[in-house]
């Protein structure tokens, strides 16, 4: 049976060669079919992957509480949202239970000097909490003492695009800048972050104690922005219902009012986009899906004819004492062998595509085993199925009709 | 010749189709055929030679009757065995040759071999060995479309003696030639009938072509007309 099995696919293989266009038009629908869903499910993943390392560069368990009614509806209310206040800070590290940290932003942006050197920039106010929340760590000098920040000093630590505008390879720590009009002594340089985020430049800032900012650039004592990272041990809705009713009770609102705040959640967010992203590659796949379906009738349509083509080969076989099993099998193996060349070369058409285009459409690339053995599986069956049946039924014919058959 | 017929026919009868469309082909045919004869089987066209040629071929299945080869009743036989029956005992030759196409004439010749499970390097030396006594040795290699017919013809005449078979059937294998060829191929099957002993059943048209054979048998609507035997002065053919 061994003996039989490997001359069958040698045989096999030598019909394969025998008739290359025939093979090539038979392989090619699967190629591409297999091609598309492979390259078109491995770019959706790579974006929803994308996606979702930007969403986490904001941190994980993060909810950004700033004044307004949020997107799209503050604008329209024509009176200026009450900021927040230092106190406000103060009252929920206190009574909000569940908060890892809670750090006050204060944003403005100026320009910053160093001798010759001068870069616009952006500037935050704020504490070491908003630093850890972020998971952002110092690459050289350190972050802010805790008198630095009760005090308010004029110091700073500068993001990395910032330090390479200013100093270059010069060591930044310890050195004085001048952010506006104030002069700032750098006590750290900040790691690079990337800009994850599109076109915004994470590493184009400088950093200070809040107090400072709002003391000597702002002038004022308002918070733009409260960064909250929730501890992941506790419900992120209890602990979002909590702040509001926190903040309600604090800027007098009467229970008719709306929230003249919003609290933005990065783990709804993530979750919004990631779910979005997927539908996406569902979209995509099931298009691409359809050009498999395409190509898996064009083989069915090469190997009917072929196998009416080949109806009296079939028959001289059987006349010089081939059984019908043995000319089954033939025919399964080429149907098994030209369909999984075309599943292996429609898998490397995809390789070759995704890593192509995965760079050009600025997403990573991801190998998934899953849609690669699925579309693989499909076409080898597509293959076997299409070449199996047209042969069991001329296989099954008395020798001599097969042998008439026109 | 007496002893036991290698081929007993008895009262094989053929029906195409079914009901008011329903043609008897044949009618109850009687025929013994001895080991190492040459039989040419004539008669006008749609008289049930080829249908009788297909039946001792195991290529067909009679409607009724009793069909014994080397003692063995073929028509209890199931359709491997029937096959397998084919691969060691029998030889065929058709009209139309049936090479495969883009196949060379060597491995048209192999085929036969292949599936009795030769050893690749024991078939190419068979194969070659056939194509040798068919006086195509130098033409192995080319594809059946290279081939004239007769040229064609003989690589089929190749693959059917390659296996060595008892018995050699051959439907019209001078049909598509002119009468140069038709006596080359002639020869060639006088010849394996005489120094191989292989028992050969040709159907043909052509009365020229039935005085190689030992015996003729006549048919004429389903049944046997007549039986001429001793036809053939040994060793005197044309």
């Amino acid at each position: 049976m061994n003996a039989v099995l490997i001359t069958t696919f040698a045989l096999a293989l030598r019909e394969i060669r025998r008739h290359l266009m025939r093979s090539f038009l038979t392989v090619l629908g699967i190629v591409i079919g297999v091609g598309s869903v492979v390259t078109m499910v491995t770019l959706g993943n790579g974006t929803t992957a994308a996606v979702q390392q930007q969403i986490s560069s904001l941190g994980a368990n993060i909810l950004q509480i700033r004044p307004g009614q949020g997107f799209g509806r503050g604008g329209g209310g024509g009176s200026q949202p009450q900021p927040f206040e230092a106190d406000d800070i103060e009252a929920l590290r206190q009574q909000v239970a569940g908060l890892v940290s809670v750090a006050p932003l204060v944003q403005s942006s100026g320009l910053a000097v160093r001798n010759a050197a001068n870069w616009s920039t952006t500037i935050y106010g704020t504490s070491n909490d908003y630093l850890k929340a972020q998971s952002w760590s110092v690459d050289a000098g350190r972050t802010f003492t805790v008198a630095e920040e009760q005090a308010g000093k004029t110091v700073c630590l500068i993001g990395s695009t910032v330090r390479r505008n200013l100093f270059r390879d010069e060591n930044p720590v310890g050195a004085s800048i001048r952010i506006r009009d104030l002069s700032c002594q750098v006590v750290g340089a900040l790691a690079a972050r990337g800009s994850s985020m599109g076109p915004m430049d994470q590493d184009d800032v400088v950093i200070m104690p809040v107090k400072a900012a709002q003391r000597r650039i702002t002038g004022n004592q308002h918070v733009s922005m409260i960064m909250v990272s929730v501890d992941p041990a506790y419900d992120s809705k209890t602990v979002q219902a909590s702040i509001k009713s926190l903040l309600r009770e604090r800027r007098h609102l009467q229970p008719a009012d709306a929230d003249d705040f919003n609290i933005f959640d990065t783990q709804q967010i993530s979750e919004t986009l990631r779910s979005t992203t997927q539908m996406l590659t569902g979209l995509l796949g099931a298009v691409a899906a359809v050009s498999l379906l395409v190509g898996g009738i064009g083989i069915m349509n090469i190997m009917l004819v072929s196998v009416t083509e080949r109806t009296r080969e079939i028959g001289v076989r059987l006349a010089i004492g081939a059984l019908g099993r043995e000319v089954l099998l033939q025919f399964l193996v080429e149907a098994v062998v030209l369909s999984s060349l075309g599943g292996l070369l429609g898998l490397t058409l995809a390789l070759c595509a995704s890593l192509i285009l995965a760079p050009m459409l600025n997403v990573p690339y991801i190998f998934d085993p899953t849609i690669n053995t699925v579309a693989f599986v499909f076409s080898a069956l597509i293959g076997v199925l299409f070449g199996y049946f047209p042969a069991r039924r001329a296989a099954r014919l008395n020798p001599m009709d097969a042998l008439r058959h026109e | 010749m007496t002893a036991e017929p290698l081929i007993s026919l008895r009262g094989i009868t053929k029906t195409f189709g079914d009901g008011a469309a329903a043609f008897q082909a044949l009618k109850g045919i009687d025929l013994d055929v001895q080991v190492g004869d040459f039989v040419a089987v004539m008669g006008p066209s749609g008289s049930g030679k080829s249908t009788m040629m297909n039946i001792l071929g195991c290529l067909d299945t009679p409607t009724g009757g009793e069909y014994v080869f080397k003692g063995i009743h073929v028509e209890q036989l199931d359709r491997d065995e029937r096959a397998l029956l084919r691969r060691r005992y029998l030889g065929f030759i058709f009209q139309g040759y049936n090479l495969l196409a883009r196949t060379s004439a060597l491995e048209n010749v192999e085929l036969p071999l292949l599936y009795r499970g030769e050893p690749k390097r024991t078939r190419r030396e068979i194969a070659m060995e056939a194509l040798r006594k068919v006086g195509l040795a130098d033409w192995s290699h080319h594809m059946p479309a290279e081939l004239s017919g007769g040229q064609q013809q003989r690589v089929a005449i190749a693959r059917a003696i390659v296996t060595q078979p008892e018995v050699l059937l051959a439907d019209e294998p001078t049909g598509n030639l002119d009468t140069e060829r038709s006596l080359e191929i002639m020869r060639l099957l006088e010849q394996f009938n005489d120094e191989a002993g292989i028992t050969i059943l040709m159907v043909t048209h052509e009365p020229d072509m039935a005085t190689f054979a030992r015996t003729t048998v006549k048919f004429r609507d389903g049944l046997v007309e007549a039986i001429e035997v001793g036809q053939r002065q040994d060793g005197a053919a044309p």
